[in-house]
């Protein structure tokens, strides 16, 4: 047994030591800061006030080169949402049921900003209509081509899902919108390309040729920076979105965090839903749980054992 | 049925069916007062909780079915569809999505039990061997259905797995285009693994039945390894091991619930929330947890052995793992099945369970040394402790008195217990 031991020490070891060596290897990024949110935790909902800034950050900003081709206007108005409605406004008619997403006033303002491709009509052409709740909200591109055409060659990401689809989605986002910093002195970067800390990357290809040596490593004593180059300029900037309630701050720290709410809000918009039946089957399984046991008890004491 | 019948039809209709088909009289015989052996501890119960994660699977998959379109251009979009528009869809494709994983869980558990208590040994190899073959087609299932959603990981995954099938010798080329419906992994791909992934559960419930039916024939299996050697030593499967049982799968769905609803995909792989790309292949390709083991055994042969390259060689390996498992009835040939009096085979069972966690970690890592080294060390281990070190043992271990019987290893481990509830403060003991 002694000697047993004494391997699963030793591999335990090997193991721990192995991954400092994979931390050492080039194209770190910056670990991401873990923030709480709104939504954290068991109890965690969203904050609709910061769904409803997100969205107008969303559409103010990132809609010029982003689509969130999962969400449709109805989907706004869903419970949980950001144009949900408990009640309709004042002045509404009695038989109106708000909480509806398709009667909901709200959403149907909004769609209706939208010009949305219908079609074919009766002669056979498309044609542009206005939009409505159950439209998909458009995206800037008619097609890939069109958004790599104008992006320099890369296509920005869909965002509907974006939360989910990277580690750690929302503190990620979140880091990498405010996380923009001038490029390190000891890199050189293309035209058209930004520098982020959070971003993957590689930037021992893009130190400047004093910093290499022939092979192209880097030489003693130059840190390679952590993250990486994407096309995406930082897209926020104090005072880019003007929010109507005057008392929230205007800032890209504000904005990012309003922004990475809604994006969460699109990646999993059941979350309050499954949250809230979450707590109740778990209450149930316990009182269950107690009561089984108790009779487990109670059966198993009529037999020696 | 092992036993002789004891059901009695009660009421004129069930003596009707009984003479024509005696379906009431199989299920009293074999979950009402089926003998079971009264020492069985909570390892046992993952058997039940297997079938009802098997429930679980097939329930939600068939609804899921229902929204699903298996085509490469809308199966990404139809699962989000589920997600955002199908009543209880999200609970539903967590379900089944986290209900894979739970399966996993239990199945692993349930095979370490059944190594540890020696359940495979004479009378009861048939029953084991099932077990493996449910094992095998479970994993084929759960290959399959994770490509469903057409992911990146989806794609990638499938992509790297099926491609294993092109290092077998001569027909390796027609098996993978024959598995791919073609040149590359492509919309008949998910075709034909939609289809695969609704049947195979059929075949898995079939062969739960044949392995239930294995296991009533001997009965069960118990921690002292012993035979039940009279009626003292059991006690009926209804009510003592229903609710036992009960108590377990009620335990193992808190767990199950926990993930379900608060951190449905902290299993999964963020890049399978972006759509399948066969332009852009992700950084690192990993599989799900729980064919991890597996895929370090996979990578872990990087060197050629004369005329097999190292690409058939790990494919060699990782099936040989699995498969060796139908041998091991006749490769541990000690006379003891329980681990519990066999003190040296019961060390390298501990180190063989750490192996099996070591190679799931080694598999999430890139494929570099000194992953590379720690997975071959590994493998060489998972292999020996089932070709050298168990039929070693067998000849040259002495193990501890086993017990006379069930009922009296039952006893004296519960008078043991009081006596040491009576006395809370232990006695000093003289220094050595």
């Amino acid at each position: 047994m002694r000697f047993i031991s004494k391997i699963i020490i030793a591999l335990m070891v090997a193991g721990a030591l192995s991954s400092g060596v994979a931390l050492a290897a080039g194209g770190k990024t910056k670990p991401v800061e873990h923030y709480h949110w709104s939504f954290s935790g068991i109890n965690g909902k969203y904050d609709q006030d910061a769904l409803q800034r997100g969205f107008q950050v969303y559409r103010e900003v990132c809609a010029a080169c982003h689509s969130v081709d999962f969400i449709a206007f109805r989907h706004l108005g869903d419970k949980g949402g950001p144009y949900y409605l408990d009640e309709c406004p004042e002045g509404a008619p009695d038989t109106l049921n708000c909480s509806n997403p398709n009667d909901n006033p709200l959403v149907k303002a909004l769609a209706a900003e939208y010009e949305v491709e219908d079609g074919p009509d009766d002669s056979g052409d498309m044609f542009m209509r206005t939009g409505l709740p159950s439209d998909t909200i458009p995206g800037p591109y008619a097609n890939e081509q069109q958004a790599a055409a104008a992006n320099g060659g890369a296509i920005p990401p869909d965002l509907s899902l974006i939360t989910k689809a990277r580690k750690y989605g929302p503190d990620y986002l979140h880091s990498l919108l405010k996380g923009y910093t001038d490029p390190p002195e000891t890199v050189e970067l293309d035209p058209g390309t930004y520098y982020n800390p959070y971003y993957k990357g590689d930037m021992a290809t893009l130190l400047k040729p004093e910093f290499v040596d022939d092979q192209g490593k880097p030489l003693e004593g130059v840190e390679v920076p952590y993250g990486g180059v994407l096309k995406m300029k930082a897209p926020l900037v104090d005072g880019i979105v003007d929010y109507v309630d005057d008392s929230v701050p205007e800032t890209v720290e504000q904005y990012s965090k309003d922004v990475t709410t809604f994006l969460t809000w699109t990646a999993e918009p059941k979350m309050e839903a499954r949250k809230t039946m979450g707590k109740i089957s778990l209450l149930y399984l316990l009182i269950m749980a107690v009561i089984v046991y108790l009779s487990y008890k109670q059966i198993w004491s009529r037999i020696d054992h | 049925m092992s036993h002789e019948s004891t059901y009695v039809p009660g009421t004129a209709i069930e003596r009707w069916l009984d003479r024509r088909l005696p379906i009431i009289r199989l299920g009293y015989d074999s979950f009402g007062d089926f003998p079971t052996p009264k020492n069985l501890n909570y390892w046992y119960t993952f058997g039940g909780i297997l079938t009802v994660c098997l429930m679980i699977q097939i329930v939600t998959g068939i609804i899921l079915t229902m929204h699903y379109t298996p085509h490469v251009d809308y199966a990404f979009a139809s699962v989000e569809h589920i997600m955002r528009d199908v009543n209880y869809g999200h609970i539903m494709r967590y379900a089944h999505a986290n209900g894979a994983s739970m399966f996993f869980i239990a199945v692993y558990l349930h095979m370490f039990r059944g190594l540890y208590y020696g359940s495979y040994k004479e009378p009861r190899e048939v029953l084991w061997i099932i077990g493996v073959i449910i094992f095998v087609l479970m994993m084929a299932t759960a290959f399959m259905g994770y490509v469903l959603p057409w992911g990146q990981m989806s794609f990638w995954g499938a992509t790297v797995i099926t491609s294993l099938f092109s290092a077998v010798p001569v027909f390796g080329d027609a098996l993978t285009t024959l598995l791919w419906g073609g040149y590359s992994v492509d919309n008949p791909t998910l075709n034909r693994f939609f289809a695969l992934h609704y049947l195979l559960p059929f075949l898995i419930a079939g062969a739960v039945i044949l392995h239930i039916w294995a296991l009533h024939v001997p009965g069960n299996a118990n921690p002292t390894g012993i035979e039940v050697k009279s009626s003292k030593d059991t006690v009926p499967f209804h009510p003592y091991y229903t609710v036992k049982d009960g108590f377990a799968i009620i335990v193992f769905l808190i767990m199950f619930a926990v993930f379900l609803f608060f951190m449905p995909n902290a299993l999964g792989h963020p890049d399978n929330y972006i759509p399948a790309n066969p332009l852009v292949t992700p950084e690192h390709i990993v599989p799900e947890w729980y064919f991890l083991p597996f895929y370090a055994m996979l990578r872990a042969i990087t060197f050629d052995v004369l005329f097999i390259s190292s690409k058939l060689g790990g494919v060699i390996v990782m099936f040989a793992s699995i498969l060796l498992l139908l041998f091991l009835p006749w490769l541990d040939r000690s006379k003891v099945r329980s681990h519990r009096y066999r003190p040296v085979a019961r060390g390298f069972f501990f180190l063989f369970v750490f192996d099996c966690l070591f190679l799931g970690w080694l598999g999430a890592q890139v494929a570099e040394q000194p992953y590379i080294l720690l997975s071959q060390l590994a493998t060489a281990y998972y292999f020996a402790y089932f070709l050298i070190i168990l039929p070693l043992l067998a000849v040259l271990e002495t193990p501890k008195e086993l017990p006379k019987s069930i009922s009296d290893d039952v006893l004296s481990r519960s008078q043991k217990k009081q006596a040491k509830a009576s006395s809370p403060t232990p006695v000093a003991q003289p220094a050595e």
